[in-house]
């Protein structure tokens, strides 16, 4: 299918709007007339959802999250319900969460760590993630969970970059991965290791340089006074992927939560009695936003499940815990529609009433398919790294036009926008015309700078407006419709990867002259990456040397970063400037037109 | 197939998928996508590599099946 096919299809009409009936809805959505609250929206008003410390001590999201409920009738509720890869569960109700994040917070304190440094998180999704990150928000440190799958190099990167302190980790994923590059981490000054059981204990105790969870964390109080904290005070840092350079590093402050928390109420449609389940890794940011913090600032029960995606697990997961509103990811929901109503037969799945997909658009099959498996559509909606939250949603009230990202969140304006030779925009009007999505300026959880480069923020702003760098247009009811990247930025499963990245580990290869890498277009994970290298002198193209490449990229850069597809390629073309010419890469691999070439220095064939 | 070709056949698909990986020393019954760091394509890749080398019908609902080597290996002959 031709890119202007498919764009063709993602048009409103092709696909039949999912009325929504009043009758249908069953429990009242907390967003019941989006116009309404849309009109009457302030964030002042979202704010005041919120308690703020103790004495008017300011805004801190650990608070928030954790100790406000744990001090009232929610104290015996089940926060975290934690399912492990053998099917073993941990729970921890509001007031167990308290006293373990306290004792974290109390550990970071005795270590000499507080406000402004930065702790970070390497571990699949395990309990002591979530306790880590709440404990070092309430120390008032800058919490930042990293992707468990990323390779050393990513890794050492983005510790560099964020000038980590502490680590918390795994004995294992320490020894595979950190270890190498701890040498070039001077700042890094304390390692903490969750280990299992006893003897896991024991044998991390005996990893040089490196604190043992269960000891540390024995000798902590399970009281603590969370410090003053100004709404304006940096709370977290994700990493996010540009086309050139090093990973951006977006930084969020304890004021993020008034978004995380009206975000949760008004998309996730979270109600006091919600068992809830974002199925995203907190090492990206909607595993933070909505893994940890927006469902606990609701109050609700958050499952959290350690194991990948299978499809059987999963379902038992949602029936066996009695889910009712699940987030996930199109990829995941793409895998589940290749397996099949079948495999669904056997489960009782009554107890979901709201479904929400997000990571890239969602294609109106799935949309569809929803209502077959689940009785209900899935809910895209579309936010980034940068914007902390949710910022444009399909509605449990509103009408779903499949394949649209639905509309703005009360309190979010969003625009289409062109940009102009000097840098300003203007704002495109009319409906269905293609332009850069952009949000205006302002709102609590948008990111407040990129970590140690002022000038790739700025970039990031045109007057009011935040770019957001994605293609997207509206249509005239107020539906907004993704259409592409505006760069190069590779989305696969979700996940936003940078093709530099990507292109500097292969570089590093000897046999590698020069690199191009692409997102190609994969019906499963949307885009899957692709390299193009040409061999320096003396080397030639073969299965050996396409897997040792390969190799050499999955150890550098994890599963999910490494290419999944090597192709060598004579040479690579280039712009005057030098630049590899990643479009036309994609366009050949695509069999699309390549356009203007006259900006080429070489073309390859 | 037997259990050696079968085991070759396995061995191969994985050390196209993860070659930085030493094959030779997975134990039969770990978790493939935990010992060789395979993400969620990798896996489905695995999958269709088996599928396309075997002529073998491999459907979804069967992929817990192969998430072991010793699984993966009968599930090869059977």
């Amino acid at each position: 299918m031709s890119e202007s096919a498919s764009r063709q299809a993602l048009l409103p009409g092709h696909y039949p709007t999912i009325v929504k009936s009043r009758e249908h809805l069953g429990k009242p959505p907390n967003l019941l007339d989006y116009e309404a609250a849309r009109a009457a929206f302030r964030w002042d008003w979202a704010r005041g959802l919120l308690d703020g410390l103790p004495g008017g001590r300011g805004l801190n999201i650990a608070y928030e999250a954790v100790d406000r409920h744990a001090k009232g009738p929610r104290a015996e509720r089940h926060a975290l319900r934690w399912i492990g890869r053998s099917g073993a569960q941990r729970i921890l109700t509001y007031r167990d969460l308290q006293a373990e994040t306290n004792k974290f917070a109390n550990a970071l304190l005795s270590l000499g760590l507080g406000e402004g440094d930065a702790v970070f998180v390497l571990a699949g999704r395990i309990p002591e993630l979530y306790i880590a990150v709440l404990g070092a928000l309430k120390a008032k440190c800058v919490a930042s969970p990293l992707f468990s799958a990323f390779g050393p190099e990513p890794l050492a990167t983005r510790l560099k970059l964020g000038e980590g302190r502490l680590l918390v980790t795994t004995e294992a994923l320490y020894r595979r991965k950190v270890a190498s590059i701890r040498p070039q981490l001077p700042k890094l000054a304390h390692v903490v290791l969750v280990s299992e059981g006893q003897q896991g204990a024991q044998a991390a105790g005996d990893v040089p340089d490196t604190l043992e969870w269960h000891q540390l964390m024995a000798a902590q109080s399970p009281d603590f006074e969370i410090p003053p904290t100004a709404p304006e005070d940096r709370a977290l840092l994700h990493f996010t992927s540009g086309t050139t350079g090093r990973p951006k590093g977006a930084i969020h402050v304890h004021e993020a939560v008034v978004t995380h928390h009206i975000t949760g109420y008004y998309a996730l449609d979270l109600h006091d009695d919600d068992i809830f389940w974002c199925t995203a890794d907190p090492g990206w940011v909607t595993g933070t936003s909505y893994g940890i913090i927006a469902p606990l600032t609701n109050g609700v029960t958050n499952v959290v499940v350690e194991a990948e995606f299978d499809a059987a697990t999963w379902y038992g997961v949602l029936q066996r815990e009695r889910v009712s509103v699940w987030y996930t990811a199109p990829t995941a929901i793409r895998m589940m529609m290749k397996l099949g109503l079948e495999a669904l037969r056997n489960f009782d799945l009554s107890s979901l009433r709201f479904l929400a997909s997000v990571g890239e658009p969602l294609n109106p099959e799935a949309v569809i398919w929803g209502q077959q498996a689940f009785g209900q559509p899935f809910h895209d909606n579309w936010w980034q790294t940068e914007t902390g939250g949710i910022m444009i949603a399909n509605y449990a009230s509103m009408d779903v036009k499949p394949g649209s990202m639905g509309r703005p969140l009360p309190g979010i304006e969003a625009a289409i926008v062109q940009r102009n030779a000097d840098g300003s925009v203007v704002e495109i009007q009319e409906p269905l015309v293609e332009g850069e999505l952009a949000l205006k300026a302002g709102w609590p959880s948008m990111m407040r700078g990129y970590l140690h480069e002022e000038e790739r923020y700025r970039k990031s702003f045109a007057g009011p407006w935040y770019l957001t760098g994605d293609l997207a247009m509206r249509d005239a009811d107020g539906y907004y419709w993704f259409v592409g990247r505006a760069d190069d930025v590779i989305k696969s499963s979700g996940h936003l990867i940078g093709p530099f990245e990507v292109e500097s580990a292969l570089m590093e290869h000897p046999a590698v002259a020069e690199a191009g890498v692409i997102g190609k277009p994969d019906p499963v994970a949307g885009e899957i990456v692709k390299a193009f290298v040409s061999l320096n002198p003396g080397f030639t193209p073969s299965e050996a040397l396409r897997r040792e490449l390969l190799g050499h990229a999955r150890k550098r850069l994890g599963a999910v970063v490494a290419p999944k597809e090597i192709d060598f390629s004579p040479a690579l073309p280039r712009t005057r400037s030098g630049k590899i010419m990643r479009r036309l890469l994609k366009a050949r691999e695509l069999g699309l037109p390549e356009g203007d070439l006259s900006t080429l220095e070489s073309n390859a064939e | 197939m037997n259990e050696t070709e079968a085991r070759l056949l396995v061995l191969d698909v994985l050390s196209g998928i993860a070659p930085e990986a030493d094959v030779t020393k997975l134990a039969g019954t770990e978790d493939l996508r935990e010992a060789l760091d395979l993400d969620s394509m990798d896996f489905l890749n695995f999958v269709t590599a088996l599928h396309e080398r075997t002529k073998l019908d491999i459907p979804e609902a069967d992929y817990p099946k192969l998430a072991t080597l010793d699984g993966a290996i009968a599930y090869l002959r059977r």
